[in-house]
């Protein structure tokens, strides 16, 4: 899944106690397109950034498995079962990869777990939405990972190393995820008249947060300029927006889905497609909590932190018995 | 709060015979035999590796980045030319050599 390039509590740190000289042979490295890696030295505002952004995106991996889990145990064969038991592993790995190249940072994993479950932190404000038919999972798989692929293609260029690296071991995967997806839908649009009718009730509802999920527009966009001349961002929120319009409405066009957006037209002297309006105080109502499911998914992920807490425990205290045990016998032996 | 940091290991697989194994991440694990298991799930689920090695971060050496000079210039290609076969000029009937 994905992080929305979104900025709304940031507090910019001030370069002034850098060293000029520094950042400037930093951003000199950057301009060279040459990768950042760990231990090099960096503005603590590009370690920031990077924390905030590589944490969301691993947030949104690991609450993007609820709204997947939602249909786990009424797939309608085992086929699809098991295609989603893949899905929604694939999510939990990529959030685990995410953490570990936030990690590399300087922050811990319990520290950014501790934030999302504090709900100091963002995750991509689709997963707020609810899976209401088996259709959504078409719609989801299609749409929003069809979306997130969009955004994490540029990542895998990113300018910092691990990042980028996380990011080719997830595009990999999540082109399963999407034709997964689609298919799921061909199934359906090619189906019985109420099949159909589900996977049009399914675009109908996720078409608009999917279009969302680009984050605010260029001109409404706090971090944008600053991402991109760091080489963290590639490409705007507009940008990339266009490109996911213009791949997907043929496809929505294939299954003889409408797209619900009248004024969705072909602009030919730009050949893109144009679309209407975009309802943005929807978008920030659910980016600060008030989607229909911000709370649930905050509540179903301290839930299972909290009923897993005694795993934890007893997987550290065996390991702690086994190594004690391991020296006790290395003494009597001696 | 009970939890705790667990420690830090790094993973490295082999995808097929003839390669050596790569650097492809990290995770977090209570002991060796659980950073293995958890390699597996988290770096393998599409036959990635035939081997996979795991090391506890803490244990491996690293030269640290502000003595790069010091340790790395000298093998600059541009300091020692000499090292590298692009140096010599050999005549083009010797052929290839």
């Amino acid at each position: 899944m994905y992080t929305q390039a979104l900025s709304v509590e940031s507090t910019a740190v001030k370069g002034a106690a850098e060293d000029a000289n520094r950042v400037a042979r930093f951003q000199a490295r950057i301009d060279a397109d040459e990768r950042i890696e760990p231990m090099d030295w960096m503005p603590a505002a590009y370690r920031q950034t990077l924390v905030r952004q590589i944490s969301q995106h691993a947030h949104s991996e690991i609450i993007g498995m609820q709204p997947e889990g939602n249909w786990l145990t009424r797939t309608p064969s085992l086929k699809r079962k098991l295609q989603m038991m893949a899905k929604i592993q694939d999510e939990a790995g990529h959030g685990l990869y995410l953490y570990s190249a936030a990690e590399t940072l300087g922050v811990s994993r319990e520290e950014l777990v501790g934030q999302l479950l504090a709900g100091k932190a963002k995750y991509s404000s689709i997963f707020n939405y609810p899976t209401l038919s088996w259709a959504d999972i078409g719609a989801v798989g299609w749409l929003v990972d069809g979306a997130a692929i969009m955004n994490q293609i540029p990542i895998c260029r990113c300018s910092y190393g691990p990042y980028a690296r996380a990011m080719v071991l997830i595009c990999k995967e999540e082109s399963f995820h999407q034709r997964q997806g689609f298919e799921t839908m061909m199934a359906l649009a090619r189906g019985s008249a109420d099949q159909k009718a589900m996977a049009q009730d399914a675009l109908d509802r996720w078409w608009w947060p999917s279009v969302m999920m680009f984050g605010p527009s260029d001109k409404d966009s706090v971090h944008s300029d600053q991402a991109m001349r760091w080489k963290i961002k590639r490409f705007t929120n507009d940008e990339l927006r266009q490109k996911f319009i213009d791949a997907t409405v043929p496809q929505a066009q294939f299954l003889e889905l409408s797209i619900p957006d009248p004024a969705l037209k072909f602009n030919e002297a730009t050949k893109h497609w144009d679309i209407g309006p975009i309802d943005w105080d929807e978008f920030w109502r659910v980016v600060k909590g008030d989607g229909p499911c911000n709370k649930q998914r905050l509540r179903a992920k301290q839930e299972a932190h909290d009923q897993g807490a005694w795993v934890r425990e007893a997987a550290m205290a065996y390991a702690d018995k086994r190594r004690a045990r391991k020296a006790g016998t290395r003494v009597a032996a001696e | 709060m009970t939890d705790k940091n667990w420690p830090l290991y790094e993973v490295f697989l082999r995808p097929r015979n003839g390669l050596s194994h790569k650097h492809v991440g990290s995770l977090h694990a209570v002991d060796d035999e659980m950073a293995l298991q958890n390699a597996r799930d988290v770096y393998t689920r599409r036959g990635e590796a035939l081997s996979i090695w795991v090391v506890a971060s803490k244990a491996i050496i690293a030269s640290e980045p502000s003595q790069r000079e010091a340790m790395l210039e000298p093998s600059d290609p541009e300091r020692k030319p000499y090292r590298h076969p692009t140096f010599y000029d050999i005549p083009d009937e010797v052929g290839h050599m």
